[in-house]
């Protein structure tokens, strides 16, 4: 019998069970309206300003090498002026989204797994729990709104940013045609792109959030154990945005076909 | 007041608490002294709900709290005040926001009423005027007495002191037994200390409960203990170690 395997597996279950109570725990402290809205405000801070190094070279540099890829290709078969268009719906709908989540969970789900690591090893949280202060209206709720209103605001920017530096290296230097890229960019890209990154972006706040709070309240006793919950945190949000950025694709694409 | 019922608690496969039962009444001073590792704190973290038995029952002026979930305990947990074994300060605030976080979050005080609150408490543990220092910067006593401050601000019926002297010189844990007295006296509060500290002991225990293999070992008034013939009870009292567990 495969003893390590079946051991791994349990510990999988009671992972995803445990996310399943905390998820459904956030929702019920939301519907309380029990929420620290001083803390929202400073989470939202965090979230968003803090991470506008992170997002804007990340949305700047994926334009400019998405367009000038696209231009590579294009200008064989003398269709550079769509160009622009091929980094807008790539943007909007999946680069965007995807790539800013991943940069958000780098850098907030590590912060937010680490700093509520720390407080559960340093009976921080226990401490919470005496003064008759839920975690999770304190702790959990907050970041968790906090990166639903961040992430889709930082997803727009990354995708603003990368049109805007898909132009200039496809105008100025790549001396591609502005009027016709423009037109063909504003032609492909629907509203529907713009609605199917927003979405993604809001669920992939939403697990960076969790699987980071999750980590935390549960991580391993000492340093070891906040140094393994911040790195899991890191990995595991990656994975299901990436995951799940699949299926969101599907869905999303299937539901506005049908609109 | 509080009564615990044949607790059972295991981590894993170690068992740490086996049918332990005791009972403490409203006012009384109880000091839980034993070895270290032996469950002293994780049998405290039972009677505020902090941890859930595997089997047992802890009753709370009548109400079993282990039948309760979170949002219910919290309920039940504004009657007691606990100071933690590393003070467990909120190391993101000051003083102030961490002495007065209970009013803050309960939000039924105006705010110039919690820092006359604050200061008042930071007076009771002789730590005025600390206000907008942050943790870091205290020392170990002054953390302890900060956190004792937050434990009693709003007046609980209950305080437990996790190891409340232990990594303090002779001469602070003095005057943090000194403090636990002021406290139980002027608040009239139900104290419980975990330590295994024997001066602490004589000097806080009206009452003392050794805690010794998983269950009660001994019981009995401060005088009862410190003379008792028990060569478990005397070997800890005198810190004589075990020859049969020197591993030389």
């Amino acid at each position: 019998m495969n003893f390590g395997g079946s051991k791994w597996f349990t510990e999988w279950l009671v992972g995803l069970g445990r996310i399943t109570l905390l998820a459904r725990e956030s929702a019920g402290s939301l519907l309380r309206l029990q929420v620290a809205w001083r803390d929202l405000l400073h989470q939202v801070h965090f979230v968003g300003v803090k991470s506008q190094s992170v997002v804007l070279i990340t949305g700047a540099f994926t334009g400019m090498v998405l367009g000038a890829q696209t231009y590579f290709q294009f200008h064989k078969v003398k269709m550079d002026t769509a160009m622009l268009a091929v980094v807008s719906v790539s943007m909007c709908s999946e680069l965007g989204p995807v790539l800013t989540g991943l940069m958000v969970a780098g850098r907030v789900g590590a912060a937010i797994a680490a700093e509520l690591g720390t407080m559960r090893v340093t009976e921080q949280i226990d401490a919470l729990r005496t003064l008759a202060t839920h975690p999770v209206d304190y702790l959990v709720v907050p970041r968790l709104l906090a990166l639903h209103i961040a992430l889709p605001l930082l997803t727009v920017e990354a995708i603003a940013v990368g049109i805007g530096a898909g132009y200039l290296v496809g105008v100025f230097l790549l001396g591609v045609d502005p009027v016709y890229s423009w037109y063909n960019m504003l032609r492909y890209t629907g509203t529907g792109d713009v609605i199917v990154g927003l979405i993604k972006a809001v669920c992939f706040g939403g697990m960076v959030a969790l699987v980071g709070c999750y980590k935390g309240l549960y991580c391993g006793e000492g340093a070891e154990g906040v140094g393994r919950a911040t790195t899991e945190a890191v990995v595991y949000s990656s994975i299901a945005i990436l995951i799940s950025n699949f299926f969101l694709t599907l869905t999303l694409g299937r539901i506005l076909d049908t609109l | 007041m509080i009564e615990v019922r044949d607790l059972n608690k295991r981590f894993g496969s170690h068992a740490i608490l086996d049918g332990v039962s005791f009972r403490i009444e409203k006012g009384e001073s109880v000091v839980i002294i034993g070895r270290s590792g032996g469950g002293k704190s994780v049998l405290l973290k039972h009677l505020i709900g902090l941890l859930q038995p595997d089997a047992g029952q802890v009753l709370i002026e009548g109400e079993n709290i282990v039948a309760m979930n979170e949002r219910d305990l919290l309920r039940i947990r504004r009657k007691f005040g606990m100071l933690f074994q590393g003070a467990a300060l909120f190391d993101s605030m000051t003083v102030a926001e961490n002495v007065g976080f209970a009013f803050r979050r309960e939000r039924t005080l105006p705010s110039h009423e919690i820092r006359r609150k604050v200061a008042e408490v930071l007076e009771m543990v002789d730590l005025p005027g600390i206000e907008d220092k942050k943790p870091s910067e205290l020392s170990g006593g002054m953390r302890k007495r900060v956190g004792l401050a937050r434990a009693i601000i709003y007046r609980p019926e209950i305080v437990l002191y996790d190891e409340p002297t232990t990594g303090l010189d002779p001469i602070v844990s003095d005057s943090i037994d000194q403090l636990i007295l002021r406290v139980r006296d002027r608040l009239e509060v139900t104290t419980v200390v975990v330590t295994h500290d024997m001066r602490s002991t004589r000097r806080l225990g009206q009452r003392i409960l050794m805690l010794h293999n998983r269950e009660i070992h001994a019981a009995g008034t401060a005088d009862e203990i410190f003379n008792s013939p028990d060569p478990i009870v005397r070997r800890f009292i005198e810190g004589v170690s075990d020859p049969k567990e020197l591993a030389f």
